[in-house]
């Protein structure tokens, strides 16, 4: 399978409460590993998702804050974050524990008309 | 057109499933493709063949099944999430010790490879979700 095509993973749910932020990140390293042009967006609640200090002891479930951090072993570097939903939260791209970039949503949506296949999760 | 199709959400308590079923069934009988239904996260709860909804309700497993049979549909059920909530075929039964299984007929368990390959194959994936 030589085709390459251009996978958005779209994120917009808050990393614990809902399994949809784990699992969704297993998708994005397969993509990878199928050596597709992979690129996130994190937007709504799905912002929270890359703030630091993630900690997970009181809820007993396994944190995955680090995994964000390894996506870049798997050329995944493309991270969007929506300027409105980061604000909206009083949260800065300082907060977040990758370095991504800060888009409005105006460019997110142009981002998102680019792409081949576009996963919300 | 060739479409893949992704479910999200399992039967009944979300819209997700149903609109996805009415979704596949609308493609297929305009004469297009599907190239695979693929079935993630609660979605995977669409194939336990152990549902019995009240008899005046729909049955969300068989009808899917029955497309399935009707027109050969790819139904892949992903094993990660799969084995998470208790949905099991004979080899994974035997893999991982369990004493049943519960898959129904015209689903089949593989990996996440598949839900790329068909965004890869398809001209259009389309997402049924919350």
């Amino acid at each position: 399978m030589s085709d390459i095509k251009k996978f958005m993973f779209v994120n917009r749910k808050a990393p614990y409460g809902t399994i949809y932020a784990l699992e969704s990140l297993e998708v994005v390293l397969i993509a990878a590993a199928f050596d597709q042009n992979c690129s996130m967006a994190f937007l709504d609640d799905g912002v929270y998702q890359l703030k630091k200090g993630h900690q997970t002891k009181g809820i007993e479930v396994k944190g995955f804050e680090k995994t964000y951090g390894a996506l870049e072993d798997y050329d995944i570097e493309k991270l969007y974050v929506d300027q409105e939903s980061l604000a909206a939260r009083g949260l800065t791209a300082e907060d977040l524990c990758v370095p991504v970039e800060v888009v409005s949503r105006a460019e997110l949506g142009k981002l998102m008309e680019e792409q081949d296949v576009l996963l919300s999760f | 057109m060739k479409f893949s199709i992704v479910v999200n959400e399992g039967p009944y308590t979300h819209q997700a499933s149903d609109s996805a079923y009415h979704f596949t069934k609308a493609v297929l009988a305009k004469g297009h493709e599907v190239f695979r239904v693929f079935f993630y996260h609660d979605g995977v709860n669409n194939a336990t063949r152990l549902t019995t909804p009240p008899q005046d309700d729909r049955n969300i497993v068989s009808r899917w099944s029955k497309l399935a049979q009707g027109s050969e549909l790819d139904m892949v059920v992903c094993v990660a999430a799969a084995q998470r909530r208790g949905i099991v075929d004979e080899g994974e039964a035997k893999r991982n010790g369990k004493d049943a299984t519960n898959l129904a007929p015209g689903f089949r368990i593989s990996g996440l490879g598949q839900l790329i390959e068909a965004g890869i194959q398809a001209d259009r994936i389309v997402v049924f979700g919350d």
